[in-house]
């Protein structure tokens, strides 16, 4: 009986290969509260896509005081036709308002959330306005996930009105003409970025 | 390495930059795969150094407590074949990934999610959600008992079948680890013609394909799967892009 290569192969090691979420990951992915990295509500969980009784993820509790400015992330994921795409999930990373990204002292703020967007393609976080990294300008680590995304995109949101844009090494490795897709909006709630998986603006995806 | 800074990840301003991509990982765009098609970006991607940003992580878990038994979640037991998974999570220089959160969701026995959007004619088992959450210990282990997934058609292309699969998804350490992957079972001969597996270039698809083990194998309970995931390690030289 000869082997068959598998998982446990040695001459196989190295990374697992990515494979997409497909459609139906809102019953094991984003739960209720993984957009609000603030204050303890429902946001970034659809759970009106399954029965109530099979509602086995988290349920994010109140925590303690969280310092910075509090701001909403929100936006669409658009394909290369511009139609909405109902069943993506974002999750962001970033640091707290001082730059950091641990729960300091007084600040329960930590910088991880997740939401799946809505049946028009929209996702939503309330969190607080980064500080600065290191010399780098006030910016967010995003990943996009979804059906027909096989592997993640990475992409990061800066926001309009930062002087501190001018300098910012990342920026400044975008074609100038495609970084506008990176700055976020400034709007009534706070920002708006739409993410444009294709097309005429197609938004600044990278690889790390 | 050298540096003995404290081992959470979070304070990692020496932490070096996570290795790129290795061969066996998936393109975006894979025509075969054809929701691919208006969902992939055009443009090349940019190739950015890894800033503090992207070489640290939430160092605690934020999903909540372990559910590490999808067969018991609910009043009755699932219909299927009972089944345990182990294995362990490493990085490249095969170095434990400990304290990691694992994410697990899954079809039942019949192939059918519990989900609105999923609607062919395979029944729901009010026993089975499918969904579960497991945190790596020390050395980098895990399991869970489960139900095997049954296969399921899909709209992809004529005659269309998934193989049997379970989702995983996993942290790691740093935003640059990320990864949402697919298990697969030996001997499915869906595997070869399914669209989302191949994407992923042979031989590197059979890392997804995990291996029956009678050592893991429960007497008169449930058959054993190993499966280790394998996340991306640190850079083979890895100050070459500190500029600060
Ligand atoms: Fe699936």
């Amino acid at each position: 009986m000869s082997e068959r290569l598998d998982n446990q192969s040695p001459e196989l090691f190295g990374q697992t290969p990515w494979q997409t979420v497909g459609p139906f990951f809102h019953y094991g992915l984003p739960w209720k509260g993984g957009a609000d990295l603030v204050s303890a509500s429902e946001l970034g969980a659809r759970a009106e896509l399954f029965p109530a009784e099979h509602y086995l993820l988290h349920v994010a509790q109140a925590r303690g005081p969280v310092k910075g400015r509090v701001i909403e992330l929100h936006g669409r994921v658009l394909d290369a036709k511009g139609q909405p795409v109902p069943d993506a999930m974002i999750e962001i990373w970033q640091a707290n308002a001082a730059g950091r990204f641990v729960r300091d002292e007084g600040d329960s703020f930590l910088g991880f959330g997740r939401s799946s967007t809505s049946r028009e393609g929209e996702y939503r976080f309330r969190t607080i306005f980064p500080g600065r990294v290191q010399e780098q300008a006030p910016h967010i680590a995003v990943s996009v996930f979804g059906r027909g995304l096989i592997k993640r995109l990475v992409t990061r949101v800066y926001f309009a009105g930062e002087a501190s844009n001018e300098g910012d090494a990342i920026l400044a490795l975008v074609p100038e003409a495609r970084r506008g897709t990176l700055i976020a909006a400034k709007d009534d709630h706070g920002y708006r970025f739409d993410v444009e998986l294709a097309g005429d603006r197609e938004t600044v995806f990278f690889d790390l | 390495m050298a540096r003995t800074m404290t081992r959470t990840t979070t304070t990692a301003d020496e932490a070096p930059p996570h290795a790129p991509e290795d061969a066996g990982q998936p393109p975006s765009l894979f025509p075969p795969y054809r929701s691919t098609v208006d969902r992939s970006p055009r443009q090349p991607l940019i190739e950015i150094p890894q800033t503090l940003t992207e070489r640290t992580g939430p160092a605690e878990n934020l999903m909540g407590p372990a559910r590490a038994d999808l067969t018991t979640q609910h009043a009755g037991v699932p219909i299927g074949q009972r089944i345990v998974v182990s294995g362990r999570v490493l990085d490249e220089q095969r170095r434990p990934v400990a304290s990691t959160v694992m994410e697990i969701w899954q079809a039942n026995a019949a192939g059918r999610y519990i989900h609105v959007a999923d609607q062919w004619n395979a029944p729901i088992d009010p026993n089975f959600t499918g969904a579960g959450l497991v945190v790596t210990d020390a050395e980098g282990r895990y399991q869970y008992t489960t139900i095997r997934p049954g296969a399921y058609p899909w709209g992809n292309h004529e005659n269309a079948w998934r193989p049997a699969h379970i989702h995983l998804s996993l942290l790691g350490p740093a935003f640059a680890t990320r990864l949402v992957t697919q298990m697969y079972f030996p001997d499915d001969p869906l595997i070869e013609i399914d669209p989302i597996a191949g994407a992923v270039p042979e031989p590197y698809r059979q890392r997804m394909v995990a291996r029956f083990d009678i050592a893991t194998t429960r007497a008169s309970f449930a058959l054993g799967y190993l499966f280790d995931v394998v996340l991306r390690g640190h850079a083979a030289t890895p100050f070459e892009d500190r500029h600060e």
